[in-house]
């Protein structure tokens, strides 16, 4: 019996540690993620590395903001074909499509987000970069080859969670409205898209995530100009594609300021989860008052 | 709406019905096109040779064993890390905490740790295995890199997988007299196999793919790794350098593909063993 008793609280505390370590390796990273990127903060000066337009590291020159912009550009263009796409499809996913067709997009979606980001990229240099070439002039590597990449793959996840949102939506909600001679499409529009919100919400924030974060994919058919683009034709180097770009050969205040690009990264991704998080508690459906 | 005057609700339906299939259908058609295309270029690069052979030429020619090798390798050390570590905070989660605080506090540092961009990951590897730890450019430095980025992936889903086994179950256990340890091991555990294997096979498949991440740690041998402590050179890693370095059109698609085929039947064949499992288990 003792002996059970002992076990039982070892391995409890086991448990516990194991636990502990998860959120070890998190300040581990923040630690030497900043560590190494914190001097090149105090050298340039935070306020000429965010807002400097200019990134020349060979003339010691460290502004970050073209490629923020870019970052931003990119994300804000590959949400704005992301999520009517993935919304539609996710309500007739849902709410439409009959169980065969069903049984057909789900896999195909889960496959979708199997796929390594780099085939989406050498996908995207071998057939979307030679097609926006011939088709909208210029080399082809532009804002747009990157953003249509990235749309691709943020699908998934932008479907994966709002559907998640709108099958929560109590059954009552829905029957209610049918039974007082709503149509299908009154009742997504009135009743389970606005219910299923804050779920969508936090689905589009999370792939603004993942399209902020996503390296290789981007960098293969946007071109890499460290410059504000014009026109979406453009291309454009964003803030990943310059870590993974320089980091190689970087040294010194250069591979600084790449860490610092990464804790603004990091910063970023943070405060888009908080929000999410924020969003998804505050509104949460309450399934009791029904 | 003001269009709601115009239209009336029963041609609404109908627009709207046709709208939400072409969104569908455009879905299927982008997987279909980028999957057929790969595949289409890539299949005829591939024979027995350019699976078993080494690389001539730094990769413009000859096959991408030691890749395979690579990525098998880096995989493999990645899923030993995680699974046990991921499992085990999964179970301390769903069994053992009473303090709501601290599962705050782990979820947020799991999603958190699930959207750091792979590119961060890639700096910390490098700082933190390859140079702080001296573990130097090798499968090791990857292999735990890449345990760091799928371990999220398997707590998240394994700790779905481990509350959502009904109450019954445990009580029965205790019933018994079992200790919660016994009941855990052999009744919970056993029951939420699945769900907890789904979330490890999501997390290895995040680990294979991965290339940005594993750039400044794991190397970029063409050689093929023996011990922990060589470098390699996963296959997207390859793919990614033959595609940017321009060196070879016809193996780069010959490795995207083999990449491709490798998450498919990844995915593919856990599903159905998942499945026969939880039939058995179920007594269906």
């Amino acid at each position: 019996m003792d002996d059970n008793k002992v076990s039982e609280f070892l391995i409890e505390k086991g448990l516990f540690i194991t636990t502990i370590f998860f959120i070890a390796i998190i300040l581990v990273i923040i630690i030497f993620i900043f560590k190494e990127g914190y001097p090149a903060i105090s050298k340039i000066g935070f306020f000429n590395f965010v807002f400097g337009l200019k990134w020349h590291p060979s003339e010691n020159e460290f502004g970050v903001l073209p490629m923020i912009i870019c970052s931003i550009y990119v994300t804000m263009l590959a949400l704005i074909m992301a999520v009517p796409l993935s919304l539609l499809s996710v309500i007739f996913m849902t709410e439409i499509a009959p169980d065969r067709l069903r049984q057909i997009l789900k896999p195909a979606i889960e496959t979708l987000s199997g796929i390594p980001s780099v085939v989406y990229g050498f996908f995207g240099l071998t057939v979307l970069v030679p097609f926006i070439r011939e088709t909208f002039g210029g080399t082809g590597f532009s804002l747009f080859t990157a953003s249509l990449i990235l749309t691709v793959m943020i699908l998934p996840t932008i479907i994966s969670v709002s559907q998640d949102a709108i099958r929560s939506v109590p059954k009552e909600y829905k029957e209610a409205s049918l039974s007082l001679g709503a149509t299908d499409w009154q009742t997504i529009k009135n009743i389970i898209v606005p219910a299923a919100l804050p779920g969508i919400v936090t689905a589009i924030i999370l792939g603004m995530g993942r399209a902020i974060g996503e390296t290789l994919a981007v960098m293969m058919v946007a071109g890499n100009v460290a410059e504000i683009p014009n026109s979406i034709f453009e291309p454009v180097r964003t803030i990943t594609s310059n870590i993974a770009l320089e980091m190689g050969y970087a040294t010194n205040v250069h591979y600084q300021a790449l860490f610092a690009s990464a804790i603004i990264l990091f910063l970023t991704i943070i405060m888009l989860l908080i929000v999410a998080n924020y969003i998804q508690n505050k509104y949460k459906i309450d399934i009791g008052s029904i | 709406m003001n269009f709601s005057k115009i239209i009336s609700p029963k041609i609404a339906q109908k627009i709207m019905n046709v709208v939400f299939i072409i969104s569908g259908a455009i879905i299927i058609l982008i997987l279909i096109f980028i999957v057929g295309y790969i595949l289409f270029k890539g299949i005829p690069v591939i024979n027995l040779e350019f699976l078993i052979s080494n690389p001539t030429n730094s990769g413009k020619s000859g096959g991408i064993f030691p890749m395979i090798v690579s990525s098998l390798y880096v995989t493999l050390v990645a899923g030993l890390i995680a699974t046990p570590l991921g499992i085990g905070a999964a179970t301390y989660i769903a069994e053992y905490s009473k303090n709501s605080r601290i599962v705050g506090i782990i979820r947020f540092g799991s999603e958190t740790l699930a959207s750091i961009p792979s590119i961060v990951f890639g700096l910390f590897g490098m700082v933190f295995f390859v140079v702080f730890l001296h573990l130097g450019w090798s499968i090791l430095s990857g292999g735990l890199v890449l345990a760091i980025m799928a371990l999220p992936t398997i707590f998240q889903v394994s700790e779905v997988a481990i509350s959502s086994i009904p109450n019954s179950y445990k009580e029965g256990s205790y019933g018994l007299g079992a200790t919660k340890w016994q009941t855990i091991y052999k009744v919970i555990l056993p029951a939420a196999i699945p769900g907890i294997s789904t979330g490890v096979i999501l997390g290895l498949t995040r680990a294979i793919s991965e290339a940005a991440a594993v750039m400044y740690s794991v190397g970029a041998s063409f050689q093929t790794p023996i011990s922990i402590f060589d470098p390699g050179r996963p296959l997207p890693l390859h793919l990614y350098m033959l595609a940017t370095e321009g060196t070879s059109l016809e193996n780069a698609y010959g490795t995207a593909t083999i990449l491709v085929i490798l998450v498919l039947i990844i995915t593919i064949v856990s599903n159905y063993v998942i499945n026969r499992y939880q039939n058995k288990i179920m007594g269906r």
